[in-house]
């Protein structure tokens, strides 16, 4: 069952037009990948579902209820919460203050709570009254899945969860989202590592100028083919 | 010898007046960067509807208790229905609002009030003192007005430090974008900004009326005071602001022990040499 869909889903930044008429589909439980360029508008797609850019109202439907005008504020308490790319967490707030945020507009009850939260990442309750600028990009990483878990949200949408991250932190990152989506949270992941972006999603979309160019389950997509709909050679 | 210690007790108190003046302005610029020109007119409205219920009959402490909540929904309309609407990426369409509503509230007063001096009955307390020895005396209101601009200080920043609703204020002023995802509704916080920074308005107010005259066209001044003492204290810092209220009553009660007629400049000439040693202010934000 579709719990995430958009038709013809368009968006812009002031008169350029980033996004051309995106049909997307995200069934319950699933994880699906959005894969691309830079530039491809993947990080716009993840911004107009949350509510970050105006979008038509009828182009996102959340559980068959169109959540086009609804603003960003109210998005996260219907159970859709981003983990923005580069992590975006609040400076002046310690690791805790930062955990205790995402919480702030909690409406649906869940798995999801501080212990859990350290119960997933060990080393962020070590650190929990650090000044969040003085972690590891990795431990910032886990901050930022953190704080948006803190609302137990029922769909995930991730935005480069690897980048700039060394490899074996890459590695324990992905595998905290399996044990996330264990507890039943659907996830959208925008990622450029292609080989950890397939080897989690039971779909994936490409992205290329705005327009889907490719998708399909992993196993049925051929290099050649994702070579193509990458560049569109 | 004494005189000079004398002059720094004043100048001191004279500082809690205005970090008073000036922790509304801080707070508004911290979370929302919004520059309110109208700042120092709307602390001379406060007064003026201080002394408007007690030429009624109400009695000065209830007449500050009664404008307090009056001055925060004030703000909070203010916020929600124009400034709101102002806020983005250019910073002219706010400054050019408040500047306007500057001018609105002075012309205001100036209609509804006259042109005349005024200043605020509180009876005995006016001239009351305390001597602390050695032939020196502080004055009971002054120390009043520091203990309250202290007071006011230690209640926001526990408000903004200890509870939910402060986290929300501070990831607002960190970052706006990200705060929305929160679910915190940004414009909201700004309106309850805008309420507190008006209700400190009144709190100002009430001081400035007590403690000299006024009238309806002192509110630029108040602004260029609160101005200074919220830069020499550095952005985002409240104690910094008490701070730099302080160095700015220092400099003019000095100035004006040399020579009356330095107190005004004396007060300005410490504001550049502060923005020329420390330009980001004394205890200024470690990120910003």
């Amino acid at each position: 069952m579709a719990v995430l869909e958009t038709s013809e889903l368009t968006a812009f930044y002031g008169d350029f037009q980033a996004l051309f008429g995106i049909n997307f589909l995200l069934n319950e439980g699933e994880t699906v990948a959005i894969i691309g360029a830079n530039g491809a508008g993947k990080s716009t797609f993840l911004k107009a579902i949350a509510g970050l850019l105006p979008r038509p109202a009828a182009a996102v439907r959340l559980h068959g209820r169109e959540i086009g005008a609804v603003p960003a504020y109210e998005i996260v308490k219907l159970g859709v919460s981003l983990v923005p790319e580069g992590r975006r967490l609040f400076s002046s707030l310690s690791v805790e203050e930062n955990l205790l945020v995402g919480a702030y507009g909690r409406q649906t009850p869940g798995p999801w709570n501080l212990a859990s939260v350290y119960h997933l990442f060990p080393i962020l309750q070590e650190r929990r009254h650090t000044p969040s600028t003085a972690l590891s990009g990795g431990q910032q990483q886990m901050v930022a899945i953190g704080r948006s878990l803190m609302s137990n949200p029922r769909i995930l949408l991730c935005d480069e969860l690897s980048l700039g991250l060394a490899p074996i932190v890459i590695r324990d990152i992905y595998a905290a989202l399996a044990d996330i989506k264990v507890r039943g949270t659907s996830v959208v992941l925008v990622e450029q590592d292609l080989v950890h972006a397939m080897s989690v999603a039971d779909r994936a979309y490409c992205f290329q100028e705005g327009r889907v160019s490719l998708s399909g389950r992993p196993q049925e997509l051929t290099r050649d083919a994702i070579h193509a709909a990458y560049f569109g050679l | 010898m004494l005189g000079w210690l004398d002059t720094v007790i004043q100048g001191i108190l004279l500082g809690g007046l205005y970090s008073l003046y000036a922790t509304g302005l801080s707070v508004i610029f911290g979370i929302m960067r919004l520059v309110n020109l109208a700042h120092g007119d709307l602390i001379v409205l406060g007064a003026f509807l201080t002394l408007a219920l007690t030429t009624l009959g109400v009695p000065i402490i209830a007449a500050v208790v009664i404008v307090l909540p009056l001055m925060f929904a004030a703000g909070y309309v203010l916020q929600s229905i124009l400034l709101n609407r102002a806020l983005g990426r250019n910073i002219l369409p706010p400054l050019l609002i408040t500047f306007g509503l500057s001018i609105i509230v002075q012309n205001g007063l100036l209609e509804t009030f006259s042109a005349d001096t005024r200043f605020l009955n509180v009876g005995t307390l006016q001239s009351a003192s305390l001597p602390l020895g050695g032939g020196i005396a502080v004055g009971i209101m002054p120390l009043i007005c520091f203990a309250a601009a202290t007071a006011v200080i230690v209640l926001l920043n526990s408000v903004f430090y200890r509870t939910a609703l402060g986290r929300a204020f501070r990831a607002t002023s960190d970052d706006v974008e990200i705060a929305q995802l929160m679910g915190i509704n940004n414009k909201s916080i700004y309106a309850v900004t805008m309420g507190i920074a008006l209700a400190v308005c009144a709190v100002a107010g009430f001081f400035l009326g007590a403690r000299a005259n006024f009238d309806p066209s002192i509110g630029p001044a108040r602004l260029l005071y609160a101005f200074e003492a919220v830069i020499i204290g550095g952005l985002g810092s409240l104690w910094g602001t008490l701070a730099g209220g302080i160095v700015v009553g220092l400099a003019q009660t000095i100035g004006a022990h040399i020579d009356p007629e330095w107190q005004i400049l004396a007060g300005h000439v410490a504001f550049l040499i502060v923005l020329v040693i420390r330009p980001r202010g004394l205890f200024p934000r470690a990120v910003d």
